[in-house]
């Protein structure tokens, strides 16, 4: 029994008897498999703006998603009412998408134990504790952004977590729980000088106690750091336009393999050939310099999970090797559909959502360059250090990101910052164009999220500073 | 919707008697339905329903909420207890606290034209048949079509209900149902993927099946052979598609936070002239079977039509009471509401008035320049109006389409690019909350080659 099958009885009365009933009612038309994921959610956010607390909420939120497969078909029914007949017509529903004589029978469910330590050990989660200290943690932001420079106009910080408690039973007899901490703080500075007005931002987390805000991640360090990107920002030169040497900084910038390369990589575009990807496994699609690999195992890290939301451990899965497209991300059902092991990666937002195939933490091992040699080496560039958003097309492969905090580079020297600009490429060639990869890889502060057919997942991204041989950066200069 | 009302009355009676000054209490009450069909067989098949309740709490000038989807009486109790605490802990702000004038007519959504009863409560079966046709039209649109992601219906019923400690206690409903093809296009080892979309509050309402997916495939075969274009300043026309985005970057840069915050370019402008003399943009909160339409906004004030724009001149901010106060004005009906957290900004039904131009002849009227199909990206900062996205279309010689393009991007900045918007189309059409006619822009940088 999981810890977490405890809570669900203890707190709802769902039994092991009840999951099973609520299994065979899901099957009762047919199906190959079925699966419940139960989900209890505290969560609570804080924003404090011109010094003064402008929100503050808390609240919680409860349900069970219900899926059904058959084929390549999902029935998917979820409620916010855990009551035995509420789940049982939200079963029956589920069930509608299989017909004819049952083809599967539940196997009995054994609680899965995870052969390695806990990823996210809090003993007391964030989301647990009252408004005061997460309060007092964003003031401490606030009076450092508002003192760091007289130009720094607006301050705004934002706090939030949250504390998910699932349970996840399906008609193979998985049984496996998972309890998820998240906590994420972000400041936001605006600077203004005469007639100028730029921002600045940083923001950073993980699965973590609030301790981490005091230890790895201190709101000084985050108001310091939102606060010179608007300075700096205020001197800024628009950015030029066309096709160029990009050298990208280490950590954050990891978000061009996220959409670049890693939404192309998931198996269920590449189950339907609409991918880009398709049909590349084996193939070359970056330079020898390029190891990626998406890991869900990291502790603490915002993309992190224990297991996915479908009881599959999560695992570090190397995706491109040497420049060698390796291997795709997998949920359970494209892994079936395809003949493959599950990679841990089925997730989804929450119980009234499908699971699907998802990135966790996505990024490039170091290389043997120095960063200092690689900007050395370029005569005319732009070296991005910060993003913004990005998007991709899987189908035409095409991607853009936002760089926010970038710099010119004119005979291996970093000169002036440049205004924001935008940078689209495409994906299964661009890592064909890294030259120079570094030793210094980072992960990012813990910011990332991941929109995917309306359903957004926290991840986490990497990169050492690596060199682009032309990519198109799209300014007004 | 009666008992709902009730309940939210009584959470806010309950939120009094342990000690809340004032309260408010919004519930939130929905189903949805959606089918999926990819290549003719069903993929999946999605029905449910969920609710939610918020309460907000004020103690003296300090405010907090708390949301739960359990609407038990212990549950409740418990909500507004944790609402009660935090508020506490909280900061004054003198701001902050419910509205002074509240809708007249709040109990129901009469007269608007958005909600028909029994909208989600499709057979499965139809909705499938009705996604089926929509994908089979795009499949049997063109040879070059032979994959797709499918063709898709979706159908929702939301009923909202807000009750405050100032008397006001309303509810109203909203049905909506949507039809979709994602078909894809091959050719010479290229892949294109494209989509076309109907809404309605009403299945009847919608566009034919078959129709949607022909134009999802004609859009979708049109990009096929897409190379990059050149590098320099031309001008560049924005579908009505494409156009809407520019629609939403107005509406965040009049957003009463940004502007009492001074975080917009368009800060301290009304009044002046920020947009070519053709420009008018409204948004109105009534308009009838609006997408965006609803009785009251998201603090019990009444909707209504604002002129955001009027022959280029900046007229109205859109506000809620919050952001009103702040700057000394009257709310516009705009605060928009979740469970959680105090009421936000948003738009209700935002477009900018057409011009008499077909937009063929608009087209015909550039030499050499781009027509954008597609933005992606996220590369808008209202701070200072800095514009660079990532686009696809078509590039145009001499008044017509010689080629589809990608991997470009398009830049500028918002406040030169409203006055240099020299040509406006006569197709504005509603296909949710935010439309826009075609648009030119005499001269924007387009990055490529």
């Amino acid at each position: 029994m999981t810890s977490e099958a405890q809570f669900f009885e203890r707190q709802f009365g769902v039994t092991a008897a009840d999951l099973a009933r609520y299994l065979g009612a899901a099957l009762e038309r047919g199906g190959d498999y079925a699966d419940l994921y139960f989900e209890y959610q505290t969560s609570s956010s804080l924003l404090l703006d011109e010094s003064l607390v402008k929100s503050a909420t808390q609240g919680i939120s409860v349900g069970v998603g219900i899926r059904v497969l058959s084929g390549e078909r999902t029935g998917y029914a979820y409620t916010d009412d855990l009551a035995p007949d509420k789940i049982l017509h939200a079963a029956r529903t589920a069930a509608h998408i299989a017909s004819g004589p049952a083809r599967t029978h539940i196997v009995g469910l054994r609680a899965a134990v995870l052969s390695r330590p806990n990823l996210y050990a809090v003993p007391v989660a964030p989301a647990e504790l009252a408004l005061e200290p997460k309060l007092e943690l964003a003031r401490r932001a606030d009076a450092f952004a508002r003192g760091f420079d007289r130009r720094i106009e607006q301050v705004r910080v934002g706090y939030a977590d949250e504390l998910k408690q699932v349970l996840i039973a399906a008609s193979d007899g998985t049984l496996a729980g998972d309890t998820q901490p998240l906590a994420r703080m972000n400041v936001f500075c605006l600077a203004r000088e005469e007639k100028q007005s730029q921002k600045g931002q940083s923001g950073g987390g993980g699965r973590v106690p609030l301790a981490f805000f005091e230890t790895e991640l201190t709101p000084e360090t985050l108001a310091r750091r939102a606060a010179e990107e608007a300075i700096r920002q205020l001197t800024a030169r628009p950015c030029p336009a066309g096709e160029m040497t990009v050298v990208l900084g280490p950590g954050w910038p990891g978000i061009l393999l996220h959409e670049a390369v890693g939404h192309g990589l998931e198996a269920d575009f590449i189950r339907k050939k609409t991918s880009a990807f398709t049909g590349r496994l084996g193939q070359r699609v970056a330079s020898d310099h390029c190891t990626v690999v998406d890991d869900g195992t990291l502790p603490g890290r915002r993309g992190s999970i224990n297991l996915d939301d479908e009881g599959a451990p999560s695992r570090h899965n190397v995706l491109i090797e040497k420049g060698i497209l390796k291997s795709y991300l997998q949920d359970h059902l494209n892994s079936r559909l395809l003949g493959v092991s599950p990679t841990g990666n089925g997730r989804r937002e929450s119980y009234a959502h499908m699971p699907m195939p998802r990135m966790t933490n996505t990024y490039m091992l170091a290389g043997e360059d120095a960063p200092e040699d690689i900007l050395r080496g370029v005569q005319h560039g732009i070296y991005a250090v910060n993003f913004g958003g990005g998007q991709v097309d899987i189908t035409s492969g095409k991607f853009v990101f936002s760089a926010s905090e970038s710099y010119l580079i004119e005979d291996g020297k970093i000169t002036a910052p440049l205004r924001g600009a935008t940078l689209i490429g495409n994906g299964p060639d661009v890592l064909t164009r890294v030259s120079r990869v570094g030793h210094d890889l980072q992960l990012d502060q813990g910011i990332g999220t991941c929109g995917k057919d309306g359903q957004s997942v926290p991840v986490g991204v990497g990169l050492p500073t690596i060199r682009l041989d032309g990519i198109t950066v799209g300014g007004t200069g | 919707m009666r008992e709902l009302i009730e309940l939210a009355r009584g959470v806010v009676a309950l939120a009094q008697r342990r000690g809340a000054d004032e309260a408010e209490c919004v519930i939130q009450h929905g189903c949805e339905f959606s089918a999926t069909v990819r290549l003719g067989e069903v993929e999946a098949l999605k029905e449910a329903g969920g609710k939610g309740l918020g309460v907000r709490v004020f103690a003296g000038r300090k405010s907090a909420s708390a949301f739960s989807s359990d609407l038990s009486e212990a549950a409740l109790a418990r909500t507004v207890d944790s609402a009660l605490a935090m508020a506490r802990a909280s900061t004054d702000d003198a701001t902050a606290g419910l509205p002074e004038e509240f809708a007249a007519a709040p109990n129901g959504a009469a007269g608007l034209g958005i909600y028909f009863p029994g909208t989600a409560a499709i057979a499965p079966e139809a909705g499938i048949a009705l996604a089926r046709e929509c994908e089979a039209a795009a499949l049997a649109a063109d040879p070059r079509i032979q994959n797709s992601e499918g063709g898709s219906f979706e159908a929702s019923e939301s009923h909202s209900v807000l009750a405050n400690s100032r008397g006001f206690a309303g509810g109203w409903s909203r049905s909506g149902c949507s039809l979709s093809a994602v078909p894809i296009a091959a050719q010479d080892g290229q892949m294109q993927r494209d989509y076309w979309y109907a809404v309605a509050h009403r299945r009847e309402a919608l566009e034919a099946p078959d129709a949607v997916g022909r134009i999802a495939a004609a859009r979708a075969v049109r990009r096929l052979g897409a190379r990059k274009p050149p590098t320099g300043q031309y001008p560049v026309i924005f579908e009505p598609q494409a156009a809407r985005s520019i629609l939403g970057h107005i509406a965040e840069s009049v957003n009463g936070d940004m502007i009492y915050r001074q975080s917009s370019f368009l800060a301290g402008k009304i009044g002046q002239a920020i947009a070519h003399p053709s420009v008018t943009v409204v948004d109105d909160g009534r308009k009838p079977g609006g997408f965006a339409s609803r009785p009251y906004d998201g603090e019990g004030v009444a909707t209504r039509r604002t002129v955001v724009i009027e022959k280029g001149v900046l007229q109205s901010y859109l506000l809620n009471t919050y952001a009103a106060r702040k700057l000394g004005l009257r709310s516009t009906g705009n605060a928009s509401r979740g469970l959680a957290g105090a009421p936000g900004i948003s738009s209700s039904n935002l477009y900018l008035e057409p011009g008499a131009t077909p937009a063929a002849a608009i087209i015909q009227s550039v030499k050499q320049g781009l027509y954008v199909t597609e933005l992606i990206g996220f590369g808008f900062n209202a701070v200072n109006g800095d514009y660079s996205r990532g686009a696809a279309g078509l590039w145009i010689e001499n008044g017509e389409f010689a080629y589809p393009v990608e991997e470009l991007t398009i830049a500028g900045n918002l406040s030169q690019m409203l006055l240099q918007i020299s040509a406006i189309g006569s197709d504005l059409e509603f296909r949710g909350s935010v439309a826009s006619p075609t648009l030119l822009f005499e001269n924007l940088t387009i990055a490529g080659q």
